[in-house]
C-alpha cells in the first residue's frame, strides 16, 4: 500500500489549483478517497467528533443491501433454471448457455442457481454503473464537484428494481434519464427532490412497459409466463382469491417467487432493515409509519371487501411480502435526501406512501404495483410537510415565549 | 428604444421567445406536440390568430376605454379563434377533430392576450402585426422541435411517414412510450430553454 499512496501524493500536485491537470482534480479526488482516508482534519469550529461521513453512510447501505443483492442473484437463477426445467430444456440460449453449460443447469444446486442468476444481474448493474457514472462524472467535472459514493448506492438500487430480462439498451437509456433530470439538474449529490434510482425505473416503467410490467419478463427465460402474485391476484375471479395465487405466503416472504430481481424476498429486505436501524442511517419514523400506512389502508379494503375488484380481497398481511413493499419499505423511502427531514414529517411521509402504495395497487386497475409511483409522490411531498413541521413549531415556540 | 420592423419579426423567434423566455401558452404545447402535423396547424393557427388580432387591437387601440380593454381584447381574439376554428371544420375536419377542443381554446393562450396587451395596445398597428407574426412563428418553432423528437421517437414517425421502422411491424425501433405521454413534453420544453440560455446567457435571470 506504502508506494501506491505514494504515487497518488505524488501525483496530487499536479491536479491541485495551479496544477497542470487542475480541471481534473475531482476525478483524482474520487480514486484517491476511494482508495485511501482522508488526512485532512477540520481546523476551525464546530468541531463534529463524529467518524461518520457521506462516505462511510454509502458503504453501510451497501453492506445492507447485501442480503438482497445474494438473494437476487440466487433467485434469479432459481427461477430461470426452474422453468428450464419445466421446459424440459438443457440451458439457456445464447453466450449464458455456453458458460451455463460448465455448471449445468439444476434448480437444485446453489451453485448453478447464483451462477445463472449472476449472469442476468452482473451485466445489468455493470450496464448502469458505467453509463450513470459517465454521466455523474462529466457533470462533476464541469462544475467541479467532488465524486460521491451515492452513485454506488443509487446504480445498486436501481439494478434491483428491474426484472431479470430487461434490455441492457433500455437500462442505459434508463439510467442516464434518472441521473440527469432526478439528480444532476437539480445540482447533483444531496440535491435531488426525487429517488434517482426510481425516477430511472419509472422512465423505463412508462416508456418501455412491454418490458417492465406483464406476466412474461419475470422469469429470465423466453416463452416463460412467470405472473408474480399481484398480478394473479389481480386475475383472480370472485370468491377463491387465494385459490388462484400459486404461491405460499412463506414463498413470498422467503422471495423464491417470479419478480424483480431484489425486491423479492421480504426476508433479505428485513436483514437490510436491521443494518439500518441499529446504525442509525435510516429513520425508523419512516419505516414504521410507512408500515402503518399500508397496514391501515390495506385493512380498510380487506374490511370493506368487494365482489367485483379481487384486489380488495387480498389480507393486509399478504400486502406485506408481495411486490416491492418491503424494499421500497427499507431501502427507497427512506432515502435521506428525497424523504422528509423533520420527525413530523417523516411520519405524515411514511403514512402516505404506505397508504398511497396501497391506493394504487388496489383501487387502480391499470398498475398491478403502486410502491414505486406511491414513493415519487411522496417525495414530492416531503418538502411540503417539513414546511408545516417547521412552521407548527415555530408557531408554538411564539405561542410559549411571547 | 424602438426597434426596427425586422427586429420586431426576428426577436421573437429566439431573442424572447413566447414559450422558452415568457413560458405562455405551455398548456397547448403540452397537448398539440405528439404528431407534427397537428403541431404544425395549430402553430398556423396561432400565428394567424396572434397577428390579426394584435393588427385590429392596434388600430382601435383609442376607441378602447381603460377599464374594459381586457373585455374588448378578448371579444376580438374570440372572433377570430371561432372564424380559424370554422374554416378548420370546413375544409380539414379530420385535422379538426385531432385537435379536438385546442382550437377553441387558443382564446386562453396566454401568448394571443399577452401581445394584444403588452403590445399591440400601445404600439402602431404595422408593428403590431408584425410582432404578432413573429410570436407565432416562435410559438411555432417550439412546438415543432417538441413534436419532432415526440414523434420521430414516440411513434417512428415524422408528418406520418415512417422514418424508423418499429418492432410491431418488423422493424428494429421500440417505441419509446413515455414521449406518446404529454407529460413528456415538459421534459423536453425544459431541455430547449436550458440550450437556449446557455446559448444566449443574456436570457438568464439575474439570482
Amino acid at each position: 500500500m506504502k508506494p501506491l499512496s505514494k504515487i497518488f501524493e505524488d501525483a496530487g500536485r499536479y491536479f491541485e489549483k495551479g496544477g497542470r491537470f487542475e480541471q481534473y482534480y475531482p476525478l483524482y479526488e474520487a480514486f484517491d478517497s476511494f482508495l485511501f482516508g482522508s488526512n485532512q482534519t477540520t481546523n476551525t469550529a464546530p468541531h463534529v467528533r463524529d467518524s461518520i461521513d457521506l462516505k462511510r453512510i454509502m458503504t453501510t447501505v451497501i453492506i445492507a443491501l447485501l442480503p438482497c443483492v445474494l438473494m437476487a442473484m440466487w433467485n434469479t437463477g432459481y427461477q430461470a433454471n426452474s422453468a428450464l426445467q419445466l421446459m424440459g430444456l438443457s440451458g439457456p440460449d445464447g453466450w449464458r448457455g455456453t458458460l451455463m453449460a460448465f455448471v449445468g443447469c439444476d434448480p437444485e444446486s446453489l451453485f448453478a442457481n447464483f451462477f445463472h442468476g449472476a449472469l442476468y444481474f452482473l451485466p445489468v448493474y455493470f450496464v448502469t454503473l458505467v453509463v450513470g457514472s459517465l454521466w455523474e462524472g462529466l457533470f462533476n467535472l464541469i462544475r467541479g464537484h467532488e465524486f460521491s459514493e451515492a452513485f454506488l448506492v443509487t446504480s445498486l438500487l436501481f439494478t434491483l428494481t428491474l426484472p431479470p430480462s430487461i434490455p441492457l439498451w433500455q437500462v442505459a437509456i434508463g439510467i442516464s434519464f434518472g441521473v440527469i433530470f432526478a439528480k444532476e439538474v437539480f445540482g447533483g449529490v444531496g440535491r435531488n427532490f426525487m429517488n434517482p434510482a426510481l425516477v430511472s425505473r419509472a422512465f423505463i416503467f412508462f416508456a418501455y412497459p412491454a418490458q417492465m410490467s406483464g406476466d412474461q419478463v419475470w422469469t429470465a427465460v423466453d416463452g416463460i409466463s412467470g405472473a408474480t402474485a399481484l398480478s394473479q391476484f389481480a386475475g383472480a375471479g370472485p370468491g377463491g382469491l387465494m385459490d388462484s395465487v400459486s404461491v405460499t405466503w412463506l414463498q413470498s416472504f422467503l422471495g423464491t417467487v417470479p419478480g424483480s430481481m431484489g425486491e423479492t424476498s421480504t426476508l433479505a429486505c428485513l436483514f437490510g432493515a436491521f443494518i439500518l436501524l441499529i446504525t442509525g442511517i435510516a429513520s425508523w419514523r419512516i419505516m414504521l409509519s410507512m408500515l402503518l400506512g399500508g397496514l391501515i389502508c390495506s385493512s380498510f379494503f380487506w374490511l370493506q371487501g368487494s365482489g367485483v375488484n379481487p384486489m380488495y380481497n387480498i389480507p393486509p398481511h399478504w400486502h406485506l411480502v408481495v411486490g416491492g413493499f418491503a424494499f421500497g419499505l427499507v431501502f427507497m423511502a427512506t432515502d435521506p435526501v428525497s424523504a422528509a427531514h423533520t420527525p413530523m414529517g417523516q411520519w405524515l411521509f411514511g403514512l402516505l406512501v404506505g397508504g398511497l402504495a396501497i391506493l394504487i395497487r388496489v383501487a387502480n386497475p391499470a398498475y398491478a404495483e403502486g410502491v414505486m409511483l406511491a414513493i415519487l409522490l411522496g417525495n414530492v411531498f416531503a418538502p411540503l410537510f417539513d414546511y408545516f413541521a417547521i412552521q407548527a413549531n415555530i408557531k408554538r415556540r411564539r405561542l410559549r415565549h411571547g | 428604444m424602438a426597434e426596427t420592423r425586422m427586429e420586431l419579426f426576428v426577436r421573437p423567434i429566439f431573442k424572447r421567445n413566447p414559450i422558452a423566455l415568457l413560458v405562455l401558452g405551455i398548456c397547448s404545447s403540452l397537448a398539440v406536440t405528439g404528431q407534427m402535423t397537428t403541431a404544425f396547424v395549430m402553430s398556423v393557427c396561432v400565428t394567424l390568430v396572434v397577428a390579426f388580432s394584435s393588427l385590429i387591437i392596434s388600430i382601435v387601440r383609442f376607441q378602447i376605454p381603460g377599464s374594459v380593454r381586457i373585455g374588448i381584447q378578448i371579444t376580438v381574439i374570440a372572433t377570430l379563434v371561432i372564424l380559424v376554428d370554422q374554416i378548420l371544420k370546413a375544409y380539414y375536419f379530420e385535422l379538426s377533430k385531432q385537435l379536438s377542443v385546442y382550437v377553441g381554446l387558443i382564446i386562453t393562450n396566454c401568448i394571443v392576450m399577452g401581445r394584444a396587451e403588452g403590445y399591440a395596445m400601445s404600439n402602431p398597428p404595422i408593428s403590431s402585426f408584425i410582432d404578432g407574426i413573429g410570436n407565432g412563428l416562435g410559438y411555432g418553432v417550439i412546438l415543432m422541435a417538441v413534436a419532432f423528437v415526440r414523434e420521430l421517437l414516440g411513434a417512428g414517425t415524422l408528418f406520418g411517414f415512417e422514418v424508423l421502422p418499429l418492432t410491431s411491424n418488423g422493424g428494429w425501433y421500440v417505441r419509446n412510450g413515455l414521449l406518446v405521454l404529454p407529460a413528456s413534453a415538459f421534459f423536453l420544453i425544459a431541455l430547449l430553454i436550458w440550450f437556449l440560455r446557455s446559448i444566449d446567457p443574456d436570457q438568464q435571470e439575474k439570482s
